[in-house]
């Protein structure tokens, strides 16, 4: 085919969805009503930890209107996200682990009737510790939050060493030893977690849910309610907001399929905001301590980096959470030693999970203050400091992660020039400052979460007479704009308008499996997959076209809703003329795309998390105004560079980079998923500091600082188009740019997230007084850390295997959706 | 409602939505969201809270914005409502419907309608706003995607389209002037191409 210029890629354009949305036509789960619907209220556990003796449901049960209520002996089966800790159950059948843990369901004629009976139902509780923080899940192995996990309340311990660490930092000319805190905080989307089931005529269940992974959910729903995959369809309506927070199955989700198939009528779930608050699965609170070498001239000769993981009442994603923390590290500077050592410990509060950038923001905010003290120390610019270590494009790094196209320097260059950092970093009146920060993120991540050989994207595409195309994918849109990229990259390859193609998007029953919207994976992976498709497709059409007009194949040019000759544009077909001729020669046509990613070259265990077809790379200078007597704290202005390899929807990219400025704002000057006890007369239960939207305060318009956004784009060969991910990198540098800017403006260090006016007036007060100009974490408790694996970095001759490992039993291989192998963990 | 007292009888609800006339059963406790949405079907209009805290269920009753979800339902009848489906008319869109949609406004969508409704409430009564009374205006409606910015130039651009109907450039080279307020094209129709080759 003649290449062209590209007319729908890289141009700003409106989203193919944009209109339903700006019209109150988008059908959100909660929009959904079904004739003869009936609707569901959850009872919560009031106690953080306790036995269940006794469930009395006979009231409820009694009450007029209510059809049926529902507890934990009607589901004996344990479902979870990841296959290592399927731990939960939609309803507590023997114990509850967190207050919010659903005990009962009531399913009544409306939401009212239903909230009404819920308070009829008696249970009985047998209490039993409690465990607020981490260090008292250490303390106290028993009794156990759980049965399973590594060792008494530790859910999961481990510890990977690449090269001789110890040697390295021995051999430093500075070695910097820093701990901090990142505390949790929520997604927080505008959108109440919903849930529709119901049986169609055939008697299959049906779930409607605001989930971002409806392939988890379905097989989630099949394991739970032991009922073949494919007597259940799952549609994942639009997600009002994600952020990671509609990522696993939930109870709500199992109960009411259930409902809905004993009552043979459909059953809905609006969650209240506390509900939402308490469902959380949102960045995990982490302890960490980092020692890093670092020469003379801010070469580093290696990292010691211990993370503490704060990971609430059940698994969800924290095995993969907690290698998260220590994954990255290495794929934006030249590490050449490196020991990550993490430990993920079960409490009783609301369980953590993803959110947006997983596990890597607090690794990271610890990472680039520290880089932020070492420059201060030998007296480097911190932008000079972090070019002179850039790791290098095309490379494996330490841990063998393999960098493949890498912008990060230019990303630094950028916001170095546009924020004009040489005339303010240390040179701003008291009070101002400037701080500076980098992150990198994956483009999606490179295993399944459950391991098997099978594609991780497929997209079908449907052409017909009528001139229309249809396109498939799994994939889910959560505002993202994943409908839009799909459109977008079918459209550019067949030269017609993204509007000429109808989407159809996240429905178990129609769409190929996309493993859903998480890890930044959509537009690289679904993307690959439609253009295979979209290339197939236009190849039936140029065969059919090259013979109508007898000219060869090579000269055909697809623009302009045309299939026409190159060299003579006169001479063509109208798209749909070449959909017939294409139909006549070849019959129905129909075509499918499939990606999987590249195998990994880390081969240890605990290798599976961390690799990514590529990475994306952000910089960002953060401005502050801090007032000294108070501390209060406003951020006027940002400049943000991000490495995003092709913008395929520059409209929709800044929209990422923006929203992921803002929402780093909020985790880095005021958001705290925070707990506290309930005074001894009224049980001591651990509740949510502030379970709603007023007291959990995320920024308004009125706090947004202006934002400098610059792309830099280099397409990279992995992407569709050289697309790589925007939707979470970008969040990264924000916490650690604010508290480095802190420094720069009032000469105290906050070592820990959010970065509160409380906090830098304590920090001031201290300096005051003579004492540290510091706030943060005193230090990292004594944890009993496994033997480390051993792998030799590459430079130093490694494979990618770990020298001391012992024999994994061999992995099973996956043919079905049943089967499980489980991550490597 | 409490498990003993015999639910209420309905009660008789009549009022202006959107132009036309409604009129339904009701119950004495719900909100003028609930009747909305459940009552009315206009599900268009969104809840994040149901406490006032999120601004997603705006809506403008007389013409002024009010969170729906702290209204009566009761305190409503005979007066006039204005939600998110009432904002297009003649079949075109509002400016401001368009400018979301071109200016990359409306991310997830949860929050759009508040915020349109909000935005048409300033524009409405002051049609040359600036970008601090615009955040002002929409400081009580959350969005947790744009970050904002883009919805204060989604604003601004509608305010000047308002003005000067015809004149506003939306981001995605819309052509102009057309009967439709459909599908936005990337490239206008009948664009010669040039035959030049690129790789």
């Amino acid at each position: 085919m003649t290449p062209r210029p590209s007319s729908v890629i890289g141009r700003p354009r409106r989203r193919v969805d944009g209109r339903a949305k700006v019209t109150g036509q988008t059908r959100y789960a909660d929009d959904i009503v079904l004739p003869r619907m009936l609707h569901c209220r959850l009872l919560r556990s009031t106690e953080p930890h306790a036995r269940i003796v006794r469930v009395d449901t006979a009231k409820a049960a009694a009450f007029p209107g209510v059809h049926l209520v529902l507890t934990g002996e009607a589901f004996p089966i344990p479902y979870g996200i990841l296959p290592v800790s399927h731990d939960e159950h939609a309803l507590c059948p023997d114990k509850v682990r967190f207050v919010g843990d659903p005990v009962a369901a009531v399913v009544a004629q409306d939401e009212a009737t239903a909230a009404a009976a819920v308070d009829l139902i008696h249970v009985e509780y047998e209490p039993l510790r409690t465990y607020a923080s981490p260090e008292e899940s250490l303390a106290f192995p028993e009794p156990r939050i759980h049965d399973y996990g590594d060792e008494g309340n530790i859910h999961k311990i481990v510890a990977l060493q690449f090269g001789d660490v110890d040697a390295a930092l021995a051999s430093a000319d500075h070695v910097f030893d820093d701990v901090f805190f990142f505390e949790g905080n929520t997604h927080l989307p505008i959108e109440q977690h919903a849930c529709v089931a119901t049986k169609d005529p055939e008697g299959k269940l049906v779930v409607y849910s605001s989930t971002q992974t409806p392939h988890y959910l379905h097989r989630a729903l099949a394991k739970a309610l032991a009922m073949p995959a494919a007597h259940i369809r799952v549609i994942a309506t639009p997600n009002g907001g994600g952020f990671g927070g509609k990522s696993d199955p939930f109870n709500h989700e199992v109960a009411v399929a259930k409902a809905a198939l004993i009552l043979d009528r459909p059953v809905k779930i609006c969650l209240t905001r506390e509900e939402v608050f308490y469902c959380h699965r949102g960045r995990h609170p982490v302890l960490m301590r980092i020692r890093t070498g670092v020469t003379n001239d801010g070469k580093l000769t290696g990292m010691d980096l211990r993370t503490l993981l704060d990971g609430g009442a059940y698994g969800s994603y924290g095995v993969a959470s907690t290698f998260y923390t220590g994954a990255l590290q290495t794929v934006t500077y030249q590490i050449p030693r490196y020991r990550f050592r993490g430990c993920r410990v079960f409490t009783n509060k609301p369980p953590c999970g993803p959110k947006r950038g997983h596990g890597t923001p607090q690794g990271r905010f610890g990472q680039e203050v520290q880089l932020d003290k070492i420059a201060e120390k030998l007296k480097i610019d911190p932008a000079d400091l972090r070019l002179n270590i850039v790791a290098p494009p095309n490379s494996l790094t330490a841990n063998f992660l393999r960098v493949g196209t890498i912008g990060l320097a230019e990303c630094i260059q950028k916001v170095v020039a546009r924020s004009d950092w040489k005339n303010k970093f240390r040179k701003l009146p008291y009070g101002r400052g400037v701080g500076l920060a980098c992150s990198s993120y994956l483009t999606g991540a490179g295993l399944p979460i459950n391991w098997n050989d099978l594609p991780q994207s497929g997209v079908q595409l449907k052409l017909d007479r009528s001139g229309g195309v249809t396109a498939f994918s799994g994939a889910t849109e959560i505002g993202q704009g994943s409908d839009d990229v799909l459109a977008a990259i079918v459209a550019e390859i067949l030269g017609i308008d993204t509007f000429d193609i109808r989407v159809v998007t996240g429905d178990t029953d129609l769409t190929p499996v996309d493993l859903g919207s998480y890890s930044s994976r959509v537009t690289l992976m679904m993307g690959n997959a439609a253009m295979q498709a979209a290339e197939r497709a236009r190849e039936f059409l140029a065969e059919a076209v090259s013979k109508k007009l007898t000219i060869p194949k090579d000269r055909l040019v697809f623009a302009d809703r045309r299939v026409f000759d190159g060299e003579q544009p006169s001479t063509g077909v109208t798209f749909q003329e070449a959909i017939c001729l294409a139909e006549a020669m070849f019959g129905t046509l129909g075509t499918t795309g499939s990606y999987t990613a590249p195998k990994t070259a880390a081969k240890f265990k605990g290798g599976g998390v961390g690799p990514s077809p590529t990475y994306s790379y952000t910089a960002a200078v953060v401005e502050v105004e801090v007032d000294p007597e108070t501390g209060w704290i406003i951020v006027p202005r940002v400049w943000v560079a991000h490495d995003i390899g092709r913008a395929l929807n520059p409209t929709l990219v800044r929209g990422q980079v923006e929203g992921g400025v803002y929402m780093g704002l909020g985790e880095a000057l005021m958001e705290e998923q925070a707990f506290r006890r309930l005074p001894a007369k009224l049980s001591r239960a651990l509740v949510h500091k502030f379970p709603s939207m007023l007291e959990y305060k995320s920024p308004t318009s009125l706090d947004m600082p202006e934002i400098f956004t610059d792309l830099v784009e280099h397409p990279d060969p992995a992407g569709p188009f050289g697309a790589k991910e925007v939707g979470q990198g970008p969040l990264l540098p924000m916490m650690p740019a604010v508290a480095n800017a802190v420094y720069d403006a009032v000469g105290v260090r906050v070592d820990e997230i959010p970065v509160t006016p409380e906090k830098i007036l304590k920090a001031l007060t201290a300096k005051a007084a003579g004492k540290p100009a510091r706030y943060g974490p005193a230090s990292f408790p004594d944890i009993k850390w496994p033997e480390a694996l051993m792998v030799t970095p590459p430079w130093e001759g490694g494979d990618g295997r770990a020298s001391n490992e012992p024999p994994r039993k061999k992995r099973k291989a996956e043919a079905g959706i049943e089967a499980n192998a489980g991550v490597r963990s | 409602m409490s498990p003993t007292t015999p639910a209420p009888s309905k009660i008789r609800l009549s009022l202006t939505v959107n132009g036309e006339r409604a009129e339904t059963l009701t119950d004495g406790y719900k909100t003028l969201l609930e009747v909305l949405r459940e009552d009315l079907q206009l599900t268009g209009t969104k809840h994040g809270c149901e406490l006032g805290e999120c601004g997603a269920c705006a809506v403008l009753l007389d013409g002024e914005p009010v969170l729906s979800c702290l209204v009566l339902g009761v305190e409503c009848d005979g007066r006039e409502v204005t939600t998110i489906e009432g904002m297009a008319s003649g079949g075109q869109l509002h400016p401001l419907q368009d400018a979301f949609a071109d200016h990359g406004a409306a991310q997830c969508g949860y929050c759009t309608p508040g915020i349109l409704i909000t935005a048409k409430a300033l524009l409405d009564k002051e049609p040359h706003p600036t970008r601090e009374r615009i955040a002002e205006a929409l400081s009580g409606n959350l969005c947790r995607c744009t970050g904002y910015l883009q919805i204060f130039e989604a604003v601004e651009s509608a305010a000047e389209s308002v003005r000067r109907p015809g004149l506003s450039g939306p981001a995605s080279g819309r052509p102009k002037g057309l009967p439709y307020d459909g599908p936005a094209f990337g490239r206008p129709e009948g664009l010669p191409y040039d035959g030049k080759v690129q790789s």
